[in-house]
C-alpha cells in the first residue's frame, strides 16, 4: 500500500511539473493568468467606475452672504464637484446646461444666513441634467450629503439652540462615501477566477487531444481521474496566486476594505475555484479543439456572469425569466459571499445558504463532467 | 523470437451500434516478434489496437496481453505495454530531459531509474548534448525515435505503434526501424500498424484487415508465395479490393 501510494505521488509530481512547464512557457496563458486581472482591476478600478467625480458645476449665489461662501467653500473642497462659474443671473443656468459647462446648478437664496440663523430653513435649488438621470442621480445624492453637513455645522456655528427636529438623514451601509470598488472588486473575483479556470482548464485537456498526447496519457498506467486531478490542482494553485494578486491590489490600489475573515474568504475561493474548474472540465469534454473551448469558455462564461452576478446590472430589475436564470449562475453566489465578507466583515453563520448552493453545484458540475469525460474516453 | 504468446485474440469483436468495427479476430502474437498490422483506413487497424491496450471494451470474444485479461485486467496491462500514436506523442514545449522525466514519472519509475534510463537513451540516440534542447526545435525523424524511445524507456513487455512513421523520409524509416530492432532483440513484442508496404516486408508476420475482417496472417514470404506475387504491397491491393468500406 505504502509502496502505491508512493508511485501515486511521484506519478503526480512527474505531471504537475509538466504542467507548470506548460503555462510558464506558453506567453499567451501567462498573459491571460497574470494580464487579465490587473486589466480587470485598473480598468474597473480607474476607467469604468461608477462613481462620478470633478462633475462641473455652476453656483447661483443670489445670498453672497459668509453662509453661502461656507457651502461654496465646502461643495468645492470635496472631491466630487468642482465649482466651474458663478452665475449672476438665472437667464444664464440653461446656456451652461446646453454648452456642457456644468451639469449640476446650485441656485443659493438671497437672505440665506439671515434665514439659517432664524430657523427658517432656507430651500436651495438643486438644478440637474435630467437626460442623464443616472449621473443626476447620483451627483444629487452627493451634494444632499454634503448639504446636509453644512447644515449640521452651521448649528454650531450660529449659535442656534438645537431643536427637536426629524432630519431625513440617508446613510449609504457599508459604503457611506459611495464608492465604485467595493461593489465591482467582488465582481472581478468572481469574473476572472472564472474565466481564467474555466478557459486554462478546458484548453489544457483539448490541447492534449489535439495533440495525440491524451492517447498516450490514457494508455499509461497513470488513471484517467489522477490525469484531470493532475490537470486541477496546478490551476487551482496559480488562481489562489491571483486571487491574492487580485486583493492585494485592490487593498493598496483602490482602498478596498476586508473587513472579515481572510481565511473564510480563501476557503470559499477555493470553492468557487473548483466549480469553475469542473465547468473547464465539461467544456473539454464537448469540444475537440482548442479555438472552440475558448470560445465556449468566453461566450459561455463571460456574458452569463457579467450579467447575472449583479456587479453591473442589478439583478432585481430583471425580467422574471432573466431572475431565473441567474440562479443557476455560481459567479452569482460567490458575488454575494465575497461582499458579505469583504464589506460587511460578516462570518460563515450570515452566508451558508449561498456557501451551501455553491457546494451542491460543484458537486452536481464534478459529478456531470467527470461521467462525460468517461463516456468520450470509450 | 520465442514460442511465448505475448499476445492472444480469438473471436475478438467491437461493434458500435449496427457497425462491427472489428469482426471475429483471431490471432497470436509471440514474445520478440514484430508483427505487422495492415488495413486500409476504416479497416478496424486503431479499434482492435485500442481494445488491445485496454482503452476500449470488447463487445465479444476474448483477448489477453501479457497474460493479462482485457476485460478484468486492463491495468496491468497498461504496466506492461508502450504505446506509440500516429500524432507524434511528445510534448514540445518540454525538452527532451523533462519529457523523459515526465513519461518516466507517469509509468511510476522511480527517480534513479529516471535517471539511469535517461541517460541511457540519450547515450544511444546521441542526444546527450541536446538534453536540454525543446523537443519542438527537433526535426521530425528525432522526434520519432525519441517518442519510440520514450515509448520503451519502462522496458514494457510489449509495445503498441499506431502507424509510428508517418511524414518522415526513407533514410529515417529504416533508422526508426534499426530501433524496432533493437527493441525486438531484447525480447520486446513490436505489434505495428503501418501504411507503408515496405514496411511491411521488414516485419516477422503481417496480417491484412478488411472491413474489420482479418483476411490474412502470415509471414511476408509466405503471404506473396501464397497470392503468387512479388511485394507484399501486390498482396494488399489484392485483399483491399473487395472491401466494401474503402475510402
Amino acid at each position: 500500500m505504502n509502496a502505491t501510494i508512493k508511485i501515486l505521488l511521484v506519478q503526480m509530481k512527474a505531471f504537475i511539473t509538466k504542467e507548470f512547464y506548460h503555462v510558464f512557457r506558453d506567453r499567451k496563458s501567462l498573459l491571460l493568468l497574470f494580464g487579465l486581472p490587473i486589466a480587470q482591476i485598473l480598468l474597473f478600478g480607474f476607467a469604468l467606475t461608477n462613481e462620478i467625480k470633478n462633475t462641473k458645476i455652476a453656483v447661483y449665489d443670489q445670498a453672497g452672504d459668509r453662509a453661502s461662501k461656507r457651502l461654496i467653500q465646502r461643495v468645492e473642497a470635496s472631491k466630487y464637484f468642482e465649482v466651474a462659474a458663478m452665475l449672476h443671473n438665472p437667464a444664464e443656468i440653461e446656456g451652461h446646461f446646453k454648452s456642457g459647462q456644468a451639469r449640476l446648478v446650485l441656485v443659493i437664496p438671497a437672505q440665506f444666513e439671515a434665514d439659517l440663523a432664524r430657523q427658517q430653513e432656507p430651500t436651495l435649488q438643486i438644478i440637474t441634467d435630467g437626460s442623464d438621470p443616472n449621473t443626476a442621480n447620483t451627483i444629487t445624492n452627493y451634494l444632499n450629503n454634503i448639504i446636509q453637513d453644512f447644515q449640521t455645522d452651521q448649528k454650531g456655528n450660529l449659535q442656534v439652540r438645537p431643536e427637536v427636529r426629524i432630519v431625513p438623514v440617508m446613510r449609504m451601509l457599508y459604503n457611506p462615501q459611495l464608492k465604485g470598488a467595493p461593489n465591482f472588486v467582488p465582481g472581478v473575483m468572481s469574473l476572472v477566477l472564472l474565466l481564467i479556470c474555466v478557459m486554462m482548464t478546458s484548453i489544457s485537456i483539448v490541447r492534449e487531444k489535439e495533440l495525440g498526447t491524451m492517447e498516450v496519457l490514457l494508455v499509461s498506467p497513470f488513471e484517467p481521474i489522477l490525469v484531470i486531478l493532475s490537470k486541477a490542482i496546478p490551476y487551482l494553485v496559480l488562481s489562489l496566486v491571483n486571487l491574492t494578486l487580485i486583493l492585494v491590489l485592490s487593498v493598496v490600489l483602490l482602498e478596498m476594505p476586508i473587513n472579515g475573515s481572510l481565511l473564510l474568504l480563501f476557503g470559499i475561493s477555493t470553492i468557487y475555484i473548483i466549480t469553475s474548474l469542473s465547468l473547464g472540465l465539461l467544456i473539454s469534454s464537448v469540444t475537440d479543439s482548442q479555438q472552440a473551448a475558448m470560445l465556449l469558455s468566453l461566450m459561455g462564461m463571460m456574458l452569463p456572469t457579467m450579467l447575472f452576478t449583479g456587479f453591473m446590472f442589478p439583478i432585481e430589475n430583471m425580467p422574471i425569466p432573466l431572475q431565473v436564470i441567474s440562479h443557476v449562475v455560481p459567479a452569482r453566489y460567490y458575488y454575494v459571499i465575497v461582499k458579505a465578507i469583504m464589506i460587511k466583515g460578516l462570518g460563515l453563520s450570515a452566508i451558508w445558504k449561498e456557501t451551501a448552493i455553491l457546494v451542491g453545484m460543484t458537486i452536481f458540475l464534478l459529478v456531470v463532467s467527470w461521467r462525460k469525460f468517461k463516456i468520450r474516453l470509450e | 523470437m520465442t514460442n511465448t504468446i505475448s499476445i492472444r485474440a480469438n473471436g475478438l469483436t467491437k461493434k458500435f451500434g449496427t457497425f462491427v468495427a472489428t469482426d471475429h479476430i483471431t490471432f497470436e502474437v509471440y514474445a520478440g516478434e514484430i508483427f505487422g498490422f495492415l488495413g486500409a483506413n476504416g479497416a478496424g487497424k486503431t479499434t482492435a489496437m485500442r481494445m488491445l491496450c485496454g482503452l476500449l471494451e470488447p463487445t465479444s470474444g476474448e483477448a489477453s496481453v501479457a497474460g493479462y485479461d482485457v476485460y478484468r485486467e486492463a491495468e496491468s496491462i497498461k504496466k506492461n505495454i508502450g504505446y506509440m500514436s500516429q500524432k507524434f506523442s511528445l510534448y514540445e514545449d518540454l525538452t527532451i530531459q523533462e519529457n523523459i522525466r515526465f513519461f518516466g514519472g507517469i509509468y511510476g519509475l522511480s527517480y534513479e531509474g529516471i535517471r539511469q534510463k535517461g541517460n541511457q537513451l540519450l547515450a544511444d540516440l546521441g542526444l546527450q548534448s541536446k538534453a536540454k534542447a525543446l523537443v519542438g526545435d527537433l526535426p521530425l525523424g528525432w522526434k520519432q525515435k525519441l517518442a519510440f524511445s520514450v515509448a520503451v524507456l519502462h522496458d514494457p513487455k510489449i509495445v503498441f505503434l499506431d502507424e509510428p512513421t508517418g511524414g518522415v523520409d526513407p533514410v529515417t524509416r529504416r533508422q526508426f526501424w534499426d530501433l524496432i530492432y533493437q527493441a525486438a532483440a531484447r525480447g520486446v513484442t513490436i505489434f505495428v500498424t503501418t501504411h507503408y508496404m515496405d514496411e511491411a516486408e521488414y516485419c516477422d508476420r503481417v496480417s491484412v484487415m478488411v472491413d474489420g475482417r482479418m483476411d490474412a496472417l502470415d509471414s511476408p514470404q509466405n503471404l506473396k508465395e501464397q497470392f503468387g506475387v512479388n511485394s507484399i504491397e501486390e498482396v494488399f491491393y489484392r485483399l483491399a479490393r473487395g472491401a466494401q468500406r474503402a475510402d
